[in-house]
């Protein structure tokens, strides 16, 4: 399987559009299903495990869907791919790094993924740009229903969809929000921001998910009950939290715009220099970096260079997207030089 | 220091922390031994004897008969789930309710699901146990090279199928 060809676009979380895209970079909304007839999946024996895969991946790749879904057996990547994969929010670490039969199914919009055999049997995932939580929802909860006509859900009238982890039973589902809060970083307020969202149940991560720590002033919004609260409450609730949030981040733009415009002007353009010229630049660099060109792009401070070569620079200086577009493993020095080489090549013509 | 169950001095001392809240176990060596958290030959805490002496701790006098449980279908027990976090299968959620509801209760702050049900559940149950049942033989008869007996087991399959 040659999955080259993703690294010349950036898949529909990065695409920079949608509601809200100036600080919404996408939403994400996951369900988590198990079959019926077997165990989960790290109890089901290597030979259950392989009946799980062949027969989801037969129900998965007949589905009738208007963008056809493309299944890959993640046992049989290489582990640059697997980590290309993660890197583009098609696959979690823990099918990456897994064992046993295992897979994902995908579109080429990249908008809608079907993970077999990671911690429950199916982890269906829908993308959408920007905020849009109920697209994305009408979209997985027509999924879930033509893949439950064609095979036999775990269900348990009381407590609903049933998962290997009690924290994901009832409705299975995990809506996450990915937001880029530069302003409310600068203006030192996510203590503030933040304290509110524990007291609702809502969990913040980085941009990687689970144990990803936030970098460049990214975050994702996720809920954490799924037992008791219909998808449709637990959905306007973490669209209230996101409401606030965004009111908060806008201010503090504001803010910093009326009182320390040359400060923010500075920042934003030390920021683009240093992608310019560097001559070696980490990945954690190059994510703060970026954040501060994408203020810039979004407070009308910079004007030639657009938001699209932004979001695609997030992407293809990820370890594993940098590996497939130079055409070879590189090492820690190695993969810092070369990032640096791509970022000014990327951003020669940009004044 | 005083060991908790007897009036020897203690040595070995547990910390649990569950939602914010600590308690702290003390046992002398002796009583540490007699719930194998050391090992004679060891200096070091048994990890595995020590979770399962701090989680009988945390749940009381239930534990005893929660510690018995073991799931029919997966024979997975109660305390391995409390150990690694995941159940073993389906079935679970009903094999280690009562231990299983006071942790949702806990977790979601409700034991009860509101929301989606799945559509085709109650029609399709019959036919996709059948189902099943023909892909697992289809699993078999491939894995045991019996090709004639795998095609006709696809043919079975397809047919019924028809409805996917």
């Amino acid at each position: 399987m040659n999955l080259d060809a993703l690294t010349s676009t950036t898949g529909e979380w990065l695409r920079g559009t949608g509601p809200e895209s100036d600080i919404v970079i996408s939403t994400r909304i996951r369900l988590a299903r198990n079959l019926a007839s077997f165990p989960f999946t790290h109890r089901a024996t290597p030979q259950q495990r392989a009946e799980i895969e062949s027969l989801l991946r037969d129900r998965i790749t007949r589905l009738d869907l208007p963008h056809p879904l493309r299944y890959i057996s993640v046992t049989a990547l290489s582990p640059l791919d697997r980590q290309l994969l993660v890197e583009r929010q098609l696959i979690s670490r823990e099918l990456a790094n897994g064992d046993g039969p295992r897979g994902v199914a995908f579109d080429e919009r990249e908008a809608v993924s079907i993970m077999v055999n990671e911690e429950d049997q199916l982890r269906l995932q829908v993308m959408r740009s920007g905020l849009a939580l109920e697209q994305a929802w009408h979209e997985i909860d027509h999924l879930d229903d033509l893949l439950e006509a064609k095979v036999c859900y775990a269900w348990h009238e009381q407590y609903g969809y049933l998962t290997a982890c009690p924290t994901n039973v009832g409705t299975g589902l995990r809506a996450s929000v990915m937001l880029h809060l530069p302003a409310i970083g600068l203006t030192r307020q996510f203590e503030k921001v933040f304290r509110s969202l524990q007291k609702i149940n809502l969990v913040v991560r980085g941009l990687y998910g689970e144990g990803s720590r936030a970098s460049g002033d990214f975050f994702q919004i996720s809920n954490q009950i799924t037992l008791g609260r219909s998808e449709t409450t637990v959905l306007s609730e973490l669209q209230g939290v996101v409401a606030k949030i965004l009111s908060y981040e806008r201010n503090a733009r504001a803010a910093l715009m009326a009182e320390k415009r040359m400060e923010l002007q500075d920042r934003v353009s030390r920021a683009l220099g240093a992608l310019q010229h560097a001559t070696m630049m980490t990945s954690d660099e190059t994510m703060e970096l970026l954040s501060s060109v994408r203020l810039g792009i979004n407070m009308g401070l910079l004007d030639d260079i657009s938001m699209d070569a932004v979001n695609e620079l997030f992407i293809h200086t990820q370890p594993s997207h940098l590996q497939k577009l130079v055409g070879g493993p590189l090492d820690g020095e190695e993969r810092n030089a070369a990032r640096a080489r791509y970022l000014r090549t990327r951003l020669r013509h940009t004044a | 220091m005083q060991c908790q169950f007897c009036a020897n001095p203690a040595t070995v001392h547990l910390t649990t922390i569950v939602d914010g809240q600590k308690t702290v176990q003390h046992l002398c060596e002796a009583c540490a031994r007699q719930h194998y958290l050391v090992e004679h030959h060891q200096a070091e805490l048994n990890i595995k004897a020590a979770v399962h002496f701090m989680l009988t701790q945390q749940l009381g006098p239930e534990a005893e008969e929660l510690s018995r449980l073991t799931c029919p279908e997966c024979s997975i027990k109660y305390m391995e789930f409390r150990a690694e976090g995941r159940l073993g299968c389906p079935r679970d959620y009903e094999a280690f309710r009562r231990g299983l509801e006071p942790l949702l209760k806990r977790v979601h702050r409700a034991v009860r699901h509101v929301g989606k049900r799945p559509p085709h559940y109650q029609q399709n149950r019959q036919r996709l146990a059948e189902l099943y049942e023909l892909h697992r033989r289809l699993c078999q008869a491939v894995e045991d090279e019996q090709y004639e007996l795998a095609a006709q087991l696809r043919d079975l399959i397809r047919a019924r199928e028809s409805f996917g």
